[in-house]
C-alpha cells in the first residue's frame, strides 16, 4: 500500500468513532500494541525530547526500502507514533520524502502536532524526513 | 458552596466558559489567572481610546494616562508595604525583574569567584538569570537544597553563606512544590552577614499577605497575570540604596537625565529603570487587579484557599498510586504537583483537557527540581481562590476515571 492509501485507511478506521473517548481509547490501545523498542537502541542520539513527553526514534533500512522503530514514554503519544510509523514504515526514501501528512489533521488529531505541545513528534515527522534526505543523497 | 466564593467567581468572565462543550474547570493558575471585570473594563477602555504615551507630552491622553501609571505604582507601592513609591520599578514580569537584577546587580557588586547562593526548587527564571551572570562575571551558583518533603534546608545555611556569597535568590513559594518558603529566617541569617537577598514572589504574592518592612528582603519581584491582571506586566521591588548603586539595565527614552554623544546621565528612580514606552496600559490594569484584590474579604478568601488546600490533600492523596511532591501541610498552598504510578503526566493532562480541566504537566520550567525527585513529568493542579471545593471534588473524580482509562 503506499502512504496515500494507508493514511486513507486509517482515516477510514477513526471515522467510525463517535466521541472523543473512543477515539482517545483506540490510541491508548495502539500505544499499548505498539512493539518493543529494543533497550539497547535507546541511546541519548535516538531521543527526540520535549517538555511534555519524550520520544525514541530509530531507522532500519532493508533492500532500499526504510522501516521505523519508535517508542514514547506517554501512551497517547505512543499511539499517535504508532500510526505515524505505520504510514511511513516499508516505503523508499523517495516516497517519504514526498509524503504529505493530512491523516493526522484528518482525524482530529492536529492540536498534538503544535509545536506548542513539546511532545517530540512534530520532531518526530522532522527527523523521518531528515533520515530519508540522508537515505535519498546516500543512495544516489 | 461558599455564597462570597460564588458572588466573585462572578467577577471573571472567562470563568464562565465551555471548553469542548463541557464547563470549563480551570486549574492552572500558578501558570496564569483569569482577569476580573474591573481589570477587563480597563484595559478596553484605555485600548479604546484613553491613550496617550506617559510622562513626556502635555496633552490631557497623556495625563491621562500617566495618572493612571502613576496611581498603579502608588497602588502595588501600599499593597506590598514597600516603604517608597520609586521602588516599585514596572517590568514586563517576573523573569524580567529577575534579569534586571541579575544585570545591574552583578554588574555592580559581582566579581570573580563570587557565589550567588539560589534555592534548589526554583523556576528556571531565577537559575537561568543568574547563570548568565555568573559566566558573565565568572562567578558560580551555589545550590541551597530541600528535603524530601520539599522544605528548604535552612539548617545548612551558616555554613553555606560563607564571605564569598554575593546575593541569596529564593522564591517565597516554589511553583512545583506550593510550599511557602521559610523566607524571613532567610533574609535573618543573610542579613547576619550582609549579604542581600531576592525573592521570586511570582506565586507568594498571590497567597500570602507581603510586607517588604516586615520581610526586610532586598529585591521582591512578581508577576502581574498571575496577580489576576494582565499579562506582559510585573513588578521589581528593590530598596532605594540598592537601586541607587545600580547601573541602568537597558537604554531607552525616558530613562535619562540628559543625552548627548559625548556622555548621558540617568533620569532618578524608579524611571531609570524604565527604558523606553512601558506597557502602561498593563501596568495600570495591574493596579486595577491588585485594588480588586485588595477590596476582598481577606478572611473568607483566607479561610477558603485553607480548606482547598486541606481538601486537595486529603482527596488526592487517596488515590491509588499517586505520590505528591511538596508535602508538608503546614506550609502548603492550593499547587498540587504529583505523579500516578505507571501513568504519563502527559496522557493524564490530554484526556483531563478534552473532559474541560486545564492543568498542567510536563516540566513545569523547573526541569532541577523535578530531577531533585527523579521525575521527568509531572501533573500539575493549581487552584485559585475563585476555584470552587465542588470543582476541586470533580476534578479528583475525573483524574480516577483516566487514570483508569489509561492503566
Amino acid at each position: 500500500m503506499s502512504i496515500a492509501e494507508i493514511q486513507k485507511q486509517i482515516e477510514e478506521e477513526f471515522s467510525f468513532f463517535t466521541d472523543w473517548m473512543e477515539k482517545y481509547e483506540y490510541l491508548i490501545e495502539l500505544g499499548k500494541a505498539l512493539a518493543p523498542f529494543p533497550e539497547e537502541r535507546k541511546r541519548p542520539e535516538n531521543l527526540i525530547s520535549g517538555c511534555q513527553s519524550r520520544v525514541w526514534l530509530a531507522v532500519d533500512v532493508r533492500d532500499g526500502v526504510v522501516f521505523f522503530l519508535a517508542d514514547s514514554d506517554a501512551v497517547i503519544t505512543k499511539g499517535i507514533v504508532s500510526l505515524l510509523i505505520r504510514v511511513f514504515s516499508g516505503h523508499t526514501p523517495q516516497e517519504i520524502l514526498e509524503a504529505d501528512i493530512a491523516f493526522i489533521d484528518q482525524i482530529g488529531l492536529k492540536e498534538h502536532l503544535s509545536p506548542t505541545r513539546a511532545n517530540g513528534l512534530v520532531s518526530m515527522i522532522k527527523q523521518i524526513k531528515m533520515y530519508a534526505v540522508g537515505l535519498s543523497v546516500a543512495g544516489k | 458552596m461558599n455564597a462570597y466564593i460564588l458572588s466573585l467567581r462572578d467577577c471573571f468572565p472567562a470563568l464562565q466558559q465551555r471548553v469542548y462543550g463541557k464547563p470549563l474547570v480551570y486549574l492552572d493558575n500558578a501558570a496564569t489567572t483569569q482577569k476580573p471585570l474591573p481589570v477587563l473594563s480597563l484595559l478596553a477602555e484605555m485600548e479604546r481610546g484613553r491613550n496617550g504615551n506617559i510622562h513626556r507630552a502635555v496633552h490631557y491622553l497623556s495625563a491621562q494616562c500617566t495618572e493612571l501609571y502613576e496611581s498603579a505604582r502608588k497602588t502595588i507601592c501600599r499593597f506590598i508595604g514597600a516603604e517608597h513609591e520609586h521602588e516599585i520599578i514596572f517590568t514586563s514580569g517576573a523573569t524580567a525583574a529577575i534579569n534586571l537584577v541579575a544585570f545591574s546587580f552583578g554588574e555592580a557588586f559581582v566579581k570573580e569567584g563570587d557565589v550567588v547562593l539560589v534555592g534548589e526548587a526554583e523556576h528556571h527564571s531565577n537559575i537561568l538569570p543568574w547563570q548568565l551572570m555568573c559566566a558573565r562575571k565568572g562567578a558560580r551558583i551555589r545550590v541551597l537544597p530541600i528535603d524530601d518533603a520539599g522544605r528548604l534546608r535552612i539548617d545548612l545555611l551558616p555554613d553555606l553563606l560563607d564571605d564569598g556569597v554575593r546575593l541569596v535568590a529564593v522564591s517565597h513559594i516554589g511553583n512545583v512544590l506550593g510550599l511557602v518558603n521559610p523566607v524571613k529566617r532567610v533574609i535573618e541569617m543573610a542579613h547576619e552577614r550582609n549579604i542581600p537577598v531576592l525573592i521570586d514572589g511570582a506565586q507568594g504574592v498571590v497567597h500570602e499577605h507581603v510586607n517588604m518592612l516586615d520581610l526586610n528582603c532586598d529585591f521582591y519581584v512578581f508577576s502581574g497575570h498571575k496577580l489576576f491582571g494582565p499579562t506582559g506586566t510585573g513588578i521589581l521591588y528593590g530598596k532605594e540604596h540598592w537601586l541607587e548603586q545600580m547601573p541602568p539595565w537597558q537604554g531607552g527614552g525616558d530613562m535619562i537625565a540628559s543625552v548627548s554623544f559625548a556622555g548621558s546621565t540617568y533620569a532618578s528612580l524608579p524611571l531609570k529603570f524604565e527604558a523606553g514606552t512601558p506597557n502602561f496600559i498593563g501596568q495600570s490594569g495591574l493596579g486595577a487587579a491588585i485594588e480588586f484584590v485588595s477590596a476582598l474579604d481577606r478572611g473568607e478568601v483566607e479561610a477558603h484557599l485553607h480548606l482547598l488546600t486541606q481538601k486537595g490533600m486529603t482527596l488526592l492523596q487517596e488515590v491509588e498510586g499517586l505520590t505528591m511532591f511538596g508535602t508538608d501541610a503546614d506550609q502548603k498552598i492550593p499547587l498540587f504537583s504529583f505523579s500516578v504510578e505507571g501513568v504519563h503526566a502527559a496522557d493524564l493532562a490530554t484526556l483531563l483537557d478534552k473532559m474541560g480541566y486545564a492543568v498542567r504537566s510536563g516540566q513545569m520550567c523547573a526541569e532541577p527540581t523535578l530531577a531533585r525527585f527523579g521525575q521527568t513529568s509531572l501533573l500539575r493542579a493549581s487552584l485559585a481562590m475563585y476555584n470552587t471545593d465542588e470543582e476541586l471534588e470533580c476534578f479528583v473524580t475525573a483524574l480516577k476515571k483516566v487514570i483508569s482509562m489509561l492503566r
